[in-house]
């Protein structure tokens, strides 16, 4: 039967010969569960107090989407009501734009002054469509024509995470390493500021913030031997204010008098340098390609920092700092007021990059200025952001990698069965390099009170092997191959309480889901299929109540906006790709399952589901 | 003269600028240009405008690596130590192109494979010419060349590709899908040395 699959796979993809079938999942018996790792300081206190943001960091929804987290909690929550459970059958296309483009789209679209602005994967276009006029027609379009060389170093396809508009300015990266400010009105830079270097392996691909005057913009290049840094801009003149790294000594770090680390393992001289063998931090990654994050409430900047390099952690015995962790910053300064690291001495690729949702919640009876990060190795994190204490930890997916956190010592507690090995196979690692969830962002509704993650439920087999620093080249020496976590459904959107602390429902999908989610003030939670449906669900069931087949897979984050009619509108970037969708949109061969960093071995079917793409699709109720 | 130009203007795609100037300077004002067999390269391109039939010239480097099992072994070993794989995984790609299917952007002659890996590709191929020893190069070619043949795809067992690749017979030098005019891919001593 096996070779049977195969071979009608085989038929479907033109003839290709070779193996693949999908790997088995891995089995329910091989990883924890939140019962026996889940670990909290407190029982949960759920009447203590209302959990949401500040009204500093989500003020009052204007109906606009200026910046990819909605606003600088990061709840990705629209307010508008329109669109409900009962209504959501009758959503219809309203329009569809092509972006020109068919690689990974990973942007948001954002709308201010009724103009929607869209950037694209490489070569990084830039569209501004009229909203006021009826097919959206184009107002400018901004080709940055960034190194087609870039392309060659960027790690995981070519893709985009996004702009901002602040003050006039659509402001976005390149994969080239540039920071562009575009005049809303005209389309014309008024300032490009190169900041990576690509024959060094650096590109950017994450989404800028802006904030406070200044942009904030971090590197990739975690794969590549890329010391990993965060800048800040001036956001009238595009001037470098200051550049932290993470890695390294103090000063290069921005470590000084103000930093005070929660756990006794974060303190010390020069940490970024004496946890790693002499002169590693220099290719060490750490890098900034995730979600930074804005405090208007505290004045402080979070951002995580990526795995570090080479994979094959055999290379670099130490903690590896400040790889892997979290960062809270003076945005002014850039001085380093604490830090966190989820996963010391990273094993398997887990950076700690994905993003941070700002709230207030009841914990041990009071309430909280917490951050909720969902790791790629597996946990929910919630994190007192005034002094980056860990409050909890549990598990969201499939984890066999570790067994819980000591909320002691705030240390991850490693398993040592699945500690990788020189040139032996280790088998059914959970969760994969790619994390349990990736980069794609969660959204939080005040109204449930919940969390609506997408996320992976993926495991793997891994070998480390012996690699050598060549500048410009991939740094990783390990061989991978991704396969399905227990149950087989590769991809989960899981709503989650972050006060109780439990799961309340979950979507489970074929392949990961790689969008992200925006929920709604009408009670609705969208998300996009890398088979290329987008959906929407009821936030407090799951339901599926809607669906839409776009003419590529979804990998992008969705938005919901009001329009200068004052309805509500839906809008999301078809477009497959990214690390997860190389099979399609990448010059990829499914039979080699080591491709694409091994995830290739776990996504050989997406071709018979979609083809590549890049669309931008607005939807509506008649009206 | 004009068709000349014609030839060496594609020439200029594989060979930078100096080609282009002495075309440019050449053709327009000191009589005829340089003999063709002066112009040194690789044909890149499977369009040779007004080019009925053609021979690709090989070049004498390359005959030791064909039908050479060696060649293929150690190719692969560098594959690796060169990070090779770190872009094209184990033929299959991921940052770099699949090297496992039948499609030869640049062209599938040892010869040419050769001249990408020293001169790097627009889309980004480093150039590694200088960097790594000519005869080293040769041998990552002829592995890369093996990668689809069908002899190694036949050997693949589960979804890891062959760990032991085929040597790369003389014939596939005679089927590359395309060949450039004749005379216009020589001298390739003194075109490959890499910077």
């Amino acid at each position: 039967m096996r070779s049977l699959a195969a071979l009608s796979l085989l038929t479907l993809l033109g003839g290709v010969a070779g193996a693949q079938v999908l790997p088995s999942p891995v089995p329910q018996s091989e990883v924890f569960n939140q019962d026996n790792i889940g670990h909290a300081l407190a029982e949960p206190t759920p009447d203590a107090g209302r959990t949401a943001p500040s009204a500093a960091n989500a003020p009052k929804d204007d109906g606009q989407w200026t910046m990819p987290s909605k606003n600088y909690a990061s709840t990705r929550f629209s307010s508008l009501t329109e669109l409900t459970p009962e209504n959501v059958r009758g959503l219809q296309p309203l329009l569809s734009f092509s972006l020109n483009v068919n690689k990974g789209q990973e942007a948001a679209p954002i709308v201010a002054d009724n103009t929607m602005y869209v950037v694209t994967a490489y070569p990084n276009y830039v569209y501004a469509l009229d909203l006021t006029k009826p097919g959206a027609p184009l107002k400018w379009r901004f080709a940055p024509s960034p190194a087609p060389a870039s392309q060659g170093v960027a790690c995981c396809d070519v893709v985009n995470r996004g702009g901002s508009v602040d003050d006039g300015k659509y402001i976005f990266n390149t994969l080239d390493g540039q920071t562009i400010a575009l005049d809303v009105k005209t389309g014309k830079a008024l300032w490009r500021t190169r900041l990576g270097n690509i024959n060094i392996g650096e590109t950017i691909t994450m989404a800028p913030v802006v904030a406070d005057g200044k942009v904030y913009v971090g590197n990739s290049g975690g794969e590549l031997g890329v010391r990993g840094w965060i800048a800040a801009l001036d956001e009238g003149t595009g001037k470098l204010v200051w550049k932290a790294y993470n890695t390294g000594p103090d000063k290069d770090v921005m470590i000084g008098s103000d930093f005070k680390p929660f756990y006794a393992s974060d303190r010390g001289h020069d940490l970024g340098v004496s946890s790693w063998p002499p002169d590693a931090w220099k290719i060490g990654g750490g890098n900034v390609w995730g979600w930074v994050t804005y405090d208007a409430e505290l004045h402080a900047l979070y951002h995580g920092t990526g795995n570090p390099g080479p994979w094959n952690a055999l290379q670099r015995p130490g903690d590896n700092k400040w790889t892997a962790g979290i960062f809270a910053r003076d945005p002014s300064s850039g001085a380093a007021h604490w830090f966190y690291q989820y996963s010391p001495h990273d094993q398997h690729d887990y950076d700690g990059i994905n993003e941070q949702i700002l709230l207030d919640m009841p914990f041990q009876g009071k309430m909280r200025k917490v951050l909720i990060h969902f790791d790629r190795n597996g946990y929910i994190y919630v994190i007192d952001r005034t002094n980056g204490e860990v409050l909890s930890a549990d598990p969201y997916g499939p984890i066999n990698s570790s067994r819980g956190v000591d909320l002691k010592t705030g240390r991850l507690i490693i398993n040592p069965e699945k500690e990788t090995k020189l040139g032996t196979t280790v088998h059914n690692i959970c969760p994969t390099a790619s994390g349990a969830k990736d980069w794609e962002p969660s959204s939080f509704s005040p109204q449930t009170g919940l969390i609506y993650i997408p996320h992976a439920n993926l495991c793997m087999d891994w070998m480390d092997m012996q690699v050598s620093y060549i500048t410009g080249t991939p740094y990783v020496g390990a061989q991978v191959h991704f396969k399905p976590g227990p149950g087989g459904d590769r991809g989960e959107v899981t709503a989650w309480d972050p006060v109780r602390r439990k799961v309340v429902w979950v979507a489970k999908e074929q392949f990961p889901v790689w969008s992200g989610t925006v929920v709604t003030g009408g009670g609705l939670v969208f998300y996009g299929t890398m088979d290329g449906w987008f959906k929407a669900v009821d936030a407090r069931s799951g339901a599926p109540l809607w669906k839409y087949k776009v003419d590529s897979g979804i990998i992008g984050q969705p938005i919901s906006y009001r329009g200068p009619d004052g309805h509500q509108y839906i809008a999301v970037l078809s477009g497959v790709g990214g690390w997860s969708g190389a099979v399609v949109s990448g010059p990829v061969d499914p039979r080699d399952g080591s491709a694409a960093l091994g995830f290739v071995a776990v996504m050989s079917d997406l071709p018979k589901y979609t083809t590549a793409g890049g669309t931008l699709y607005v939807f509506t109720l008649p009206h | 003269m004009f068709s000349r130009c014609l030839i060496r203007g594609v020439l200029a795609a594989a060979c930078g600028t100096l080609v282009l100037a002495a075309c440019s300077n050449g053709g327009a004002s000191q009589g005829p240009p340089a003999a063709i067999s002066n112009v040194p390269g690789v044909i890149a391109s499977a369009l040779d405008p007004g080019v009925d039939h053609s021979l690709v010239t090989p070049d004498p480097r390359a005959a030791q690596y064909y039908d050479n099992a060696a060649a293929v072994t150690t190719g692969k070993r560098l594959f690796n130590q060169y990070n090779c794989s770190g872009c094209h995984s184990n033929g299959g790609g991921g940052m770099g192109p699949n090297l496992m299917d039948n499609e030869w952007i640049y062209g599938a002659r040892l010869e040419q494979i050769h001249q990408t890996l020293v001169e790097g590709r627009p889309n980004g191929m480093p150039a590694w010419g200088g960097k790594i020893p000519d005869p080293q190069l040769w041998q990552i070619a002829a592995y890369v060349r093996s990668l689809s043949l069908p002899q190694t795809l036949a050997a693949q067992t589960g979804d890891t590709p062959s760990q032991t690749p085929a040597p790369v017979p003389r014939a596939v030098a005679d089927d590359p899908g395309w060949t450039p005019p004749p005379g216009t891919t020589n001298d390739y001593a003194a075109t490959l040395q890499g910077p």
